[in-house]
């Protein structure tokens, strides 16, 4: 068993030559990944990467396309990396690649506020402005946070429509998406606050979570209406935990019995709310986020905005911006979308 | 009579047959360094920012704990057994040291129960295989979903990640003028002392003689399954400590973690040369595997190839290499009897010709 | 004067029959299955006694029950078979594609598709497992990435929606028959196919010879690589039908879909009585495994225990089966040698 010698070279040699010609290959063909950093360092290089929690999230594939549409607008280039899974952990790599990369900026949604702060700081080192959109990290590890809405204002809009929906009195559960996912998180406890406050006879009796996986909010929202018999209303604040919720109940003996809100994409709700599974729901546009978000880089790469509150900056086709408190611009408010209006739109 | 003073005459061992550097370099392990340094240069070549001293020091902090566990679990894989649960180890170090600390107690303190926890959870996985007699494949399915299903129920979907940043910013830190991060120290300690244990010692002698023959191991002294038990406890120490340099690499203690490292770690050890059989490998072989495929990885991932391919490429050297051992085997085989048909047709004809 | 023989006791073919069912491992988990659907019950009616509850009771491990079927039939033959989490998710998210690029293509093709390429893929296994020698679990390991890797590479961040397959296949998915949901229906029925070829057919018995003794086996003369190829193909082909069945069941597939399936399998199988090391155990065994599985899971919550647990439990479950095997091999063994001994 010790002699395995002039032909395990051979065998393994072979094997080396194969993996030389992948590597040269892919090597070569790196650019096609979806773009090459142009020109390193200093103000000019507007190579930026989106990281948002995951892939496969149509909400994110939208918020990327409108950021994709305006980094070609200014004549950068766009990149687009995220993990499968939505936990901070498999954030981190990419973001090193990124800094390895000696990209201009990195957007990126953050599965959680403190664990990838360590590497957004090592990125920031290496000369990587880093922008936090949708879902934001600590403020002092990253450069400018662009929100959608106020928080206040995304947690008011949901309590209002499932207030609305369930006759402001009963039992409600709320399907999140990741235990730690920052917006989520504060959203719910804003949500609890309301509901404290303003609707005393609606009892909030579960916060489940879905990881902001299809299959594990499906199961979670079966569970749910299994255990809580009585409830009355799921408010779910995640595009994927709202699309498996109502995919749910739409087959369930509960529909049109507990009612559904949360935030949610037209495309994904429209059979739903076609079929009466849902009355209304809430988002913003992820794509002029996206959009947004690019132009905010851009900005800061340029030099055109330090992330000082009052700073403010063009962004295309939206217009003027001003960096508000904590380095955050403010996108706009919720829309509702309903049966009426929901032929409207298209993401 | 002139026949059989040819034959006493060159008596020579197998193993020794060869001069001793060609025994040194055409070995499993050497090709395997070879890839990596093929491997290395190509990518110096032909990827952009590869040539960073960043990539030297994320490549090795990410690989730490594979190249940490890899070292006990080639010792388990050379005496035939194999262990599954070191990622669930890894998970359950992680998750006791989080809630320890989110409960107050001192790091060092948490960080030392959690390598207790690991010991244990080795012990059990040992208890079962060597007392009870089961078989380590079957046990250490069990003891996967077992210790991570206890990870995850200690901690639910939450995670936890306040660290102190003493320790955070240590598991992070460089040597200093180096870009070789702090934790190569441990390794090279934990590598050093797992390689005079394997090649110069009785023990190490003996984990050798149990993989290629337990009953005959057995009869000729070495107590089996005292071995065998104190292999997984080793494991299980080491997998407690990965776990805790793990959560502080990250900031991030969750019953997930680490998952599906175990995976990763026995790709690396069968790339290294350690015949999944028993009896067979070198340490030496197993760091070169686990830098290999790290290196790979951090190749593919800068020239902006995606994470799937990766998987992919690791998947057929896994395949690849051990498919390799078994042809290379079967020619052998091949060629001995081919080369004992000639010798009994000579002899034939040389006793026909007298 | 009559000379009747006394019967002993406990002989005669019912007694026999009582005894060899009370103690068969299959009537234990059944037996633990109904307990806890009886306390879940107890807690909450609306376990069993709804209709979404009744459905989601048979309709959810019928998934999973393929999947296990068709590891037990390979851990019968003392292999194993990690990709076949892998294989569900890439025939789940091929029988999506061919859905999109290829409108109005009949149901029955989709399946066939989906049954075949899981088919390949366990072809593949069984090839290298038995000509190349290597143990089953490292070429399965090694398929299960790579599998798993194309899969990924193959969706990108696209993904499945449920609008983009036809109603006809969705309704599959929620379509029920007196009450029973289809999926389960199809589900037993291979089931009681798989059963059926192991007990009764030549080329299934030797697939528990194989497993006992494969030295043996081969030395008897049964091709040992024919029985294994045939084992992988058809836990391959199991898992594809699985994954197409999925895709009909949650209408969305991800690049995700079947991950971590794999070790449920094995434990479904090794709970239900199937010893990893081959030459034991039936399939009815691995589907009441599953089902004992996944109806846990969905108990643990009505019972006040977080669902988080659940893995703890089977991971618990599973080295209780094994341990139990074990002692009762040994005692087994002990038995025969006494036997042996006394000369009777």
């Amino acid at each position: 068993m010790f002699a395995f010698t002039r032909k395990t070279r051979v065998g393994t040699a072979a094997a080396a030559l194969a993996l030389a010609v992948t590597l040269v290959a892919t090597g070569c063909s790196g650019g096609s990944a979806g773009g090459s950093a142009g020109g390193d360092g200093g103000g000019g290089n507007l190579a930026i990467t989106f990281l948002p929690k995951n892939l496969g999230n149509p909400y994110f594939e939208t918020s990327n396309k409108g950021g994709e549409e305006a980094i070609t607008e200014f004549g950068g280039t766009f990149e687009q990396v995220g993990p499968s899974e939505a936990t901070p952990t498999s954030q981190v790599q990419y973001i090193q690649t990124a800094a390895q990369q000696g990209v201009g900026g990195l957007v990126i949604s953050a599965n959680d506020p403190s664990a990838i702060c360590d590497a957004l700081d090592e990125a920031r080192s290496a000369g990587v402005k880093v922008v936090t959109f949708d879902s934001d990290t600590d403020a002092k590890c990253r450069d400018l946070f662009i929100n959608q809405a106020t928080a206040e204002g995304i947690a008011k809009a949901q309590v209002d429509l499932i207030s609305e929906q369930i006759g402001d009195s009963g039992q409600v559960a709320i399907l999140s998406a990741a235990a730690n996912a920052t917006n989520q998180n504060t959203w719910i406890e804003l949500m609890k606050k309301d509901l404290t406050a303003n609707h005393p006879n609606i009892e909030l009796v579960d916060v489940v979570y879905g990881d902001d996986d299809d299959q594990t909010s499906f199961d979670r929202t079966a569970a749910l209406l299994q255990t809580y018999p009585n409830l009355k209303g799921i408010v779910s604040p995640t595009t994927v935990g709202i699309a498996a919720a109502g995919r749910y109940l739409s087959t369930s003996a509960f529909k049109g019995k507990v009612a559904l809100t949360g935030l949610g994409t037209p495309n994904q709700l429209r059979e739903y709310v076609q079929d009466g599974t849902i009355t209304s729901f809430a988002l913003w546009n992820p794509a002029d986020l996206g959009y947004l978000s690019a132009y905010a880089t851009k900005a800061l790469i340029d030099g055109t905005i330090t992330g000082k509150e009052g700073d403010s900056f063009e962004a295309g086709k939206l217009g003027t911006f001003t960096v508000g408190a904590d380095a955050t611009v403010l996108l706009g408010d919720p829309f509702v979308f309903t049966k009426e209006n929901i032929g409207d739109f298209d993401f | 009579m002139t026949s059989t003073t040819v034959d006493e005459r060159a008596r020579t061992y197998r193993a020794h047959a060869r001069p001793f550097w060609r025994r040194a370099v055409l070995t499993r392990e050497a090709a395997i360094i070879g890839i990596l340094l093929l491997v290395i240069f190509v990518s110096l070549a032909t990827v952009r920012n590869f040539d960073s001293p960043l990539t030297v020091t994320y490549l090795l902090r990410d690989i730490a704990p594979i190249l940490l566990i890899a070292l006990p679990m080639t010792l388990i894989i050379i005496t035939e057994e194999i262990d599954l649960s070191v990622a669930s180890i890894v998970g359950l170090s992680s998750v006791t040291v989080g809630v320890l600390t989110q409960a107050g107690w001192p790091f060092e303190l948490a960080g030392l129960a959690a390598i207790v926890v690991g010991v244990v959870a080795g012990a059990v996985n040992g208890f079962l295989v060597t007392v009870v007699g089961l078989p380590s494949l079957a046990v250490t399915i069990g003891t996967l979903a077992l210790f991570r299903g206890i990870a995850v129920g200690l901690l639910g979907t939450e995670a936890v990640t306040e660290f102190p940043e003493t320790w955070t910013d240590l598991a992070k830190a460089n040597i200093p003028g180096t870009p070789l991060p702090l934790i190569m120290i441990p390794f090279a300690v934990l590598a050093i002392v797992f390689a005079v244990l394997l090649h110069l010692t009785p023990f190490g002698r003996s984990l050798y003689a149990i993989g290629l023959n337990k009953e005959a191991a057995q009869f000729s002294g070495i107590d089996v399954g005292r071995t065998k038990f104190v292999l997984f406890v080793m494991s299980g120490a080491v997998s407690g400590f990965a776990g805790v340099y793990f959560t502080l690499l990250y900031s991030n203690a969750r019953g997930e973690n680490a998952m599906g490292m175990e995976l990763q770690v026995i790709a690396a050890v069968l790339l290294g040369g350690v015949s999944i059989f028993g009896g067979r490998g070198a340490l030496h072989g197993v760091v070169a595997g686990v830098l290999l495929i790290g290196t790979l990885g951090s190749a593919l991932r800068l020239a902006g190839v995606t994470s799937d391919i990766i998987n992919v490429i690791t998947g057929l050297l896994l395949v690849l290499s051990v498919v390799s051992a078994s042809l290379l085997a079967w020619l052998q085989g091949r060629r001995a009897a081919a080369a004992g048909k000639r010798k009994n047709a000579r002899s034939v004809a040389s006793t026909a010709s007298v | 004067m009559s000379t009747a023989t006394p019967v002993r006791p406990g002989t005669s073919p019912a007694a026999k029959l009582v005894s060899h069912v009370a103690t068969a491992r299959e009537s234990g988990i059944v037996l633990a299955l109904v307990l806890i659907i009886v306390v879940a019950t107890l807690n909450n009616p609306t376990f069993l006694f709804s209709s979404d509850g009744f459905r989601d009771l048979l309709l959810t491990p019928s998934l999973l029950l393929l999947v296990a079927v068709g590891q037990a039939i390979v851990i019968i033959t003392r292999n194993v078979d990690l990709s076949v989490g892998s294989v569900v998710g890439l025939t789940a998210y091929l029988t999506g594609r061919l859905f999109i690029d290829v409108p109005g293509l009949p149901l029955v093709v989709v399946f066939i598709a989906g049954i075949v390429v899981g088919g390949i893929l366990g072809f593949v296994n069984g090839a290298l497992v038995a000509y190349a020698k290597v143990p089953a679990l490292v070429i399965t390991l090694g398929t299960m990435y790579i599998y798993r890797g194309i899969n990924v590479a193959w969706a990108g961040s696209n993904r499945v929606n449920a609008s983009d397959l036809p109603g006809s296949f969705r309704d599959l998915g929620t379509g029920q028959v007196l009450g029973i949901p289809l999926l389960t229906i199809l589900a037993v029925v291979v089931l009681i196919a798989a059963a059926w070829y192991l007990r009764n057919l030549r080329s299934g018995r030797e697939l528990y010879a194989i497993g006992s003794d494969p030295a043996a086996a081969h030395l008897y003369g049964l091709k040992v690589n024919r029985r294994i190829i045939g084992a992988f193909v058809t836990s391959g082909a199991l898992a594809g039908l699985a994954g197409v069945l999925y895709a009909a069941r949650y209408g969305t597939v991800a690049s995700n879909a079947g991950f971590g399936w794999e070790l449920q399998a094995i434990g479904a199988a090794v709970i239900g009585g199937v010893a990893i090391s081959g030459g034991v155990g039936t399939v009815w065994g691995a589907a009441i495994g599953a089902y004992l599985l996944l109806t846990i899971n969905r108990a643990l919550p009505i019972l006040g225990i977080d669902d988080f647990w659940q893995r703890a439990v089977v991971g618990a479950l599973i080295l209780g089966a094994i341990v139990l095997d074990r002692v009762l091999a040994v005692r087994q063994s002990r038995k025969l040698t006494a036997e042996r001994e006394t000369g009777r």
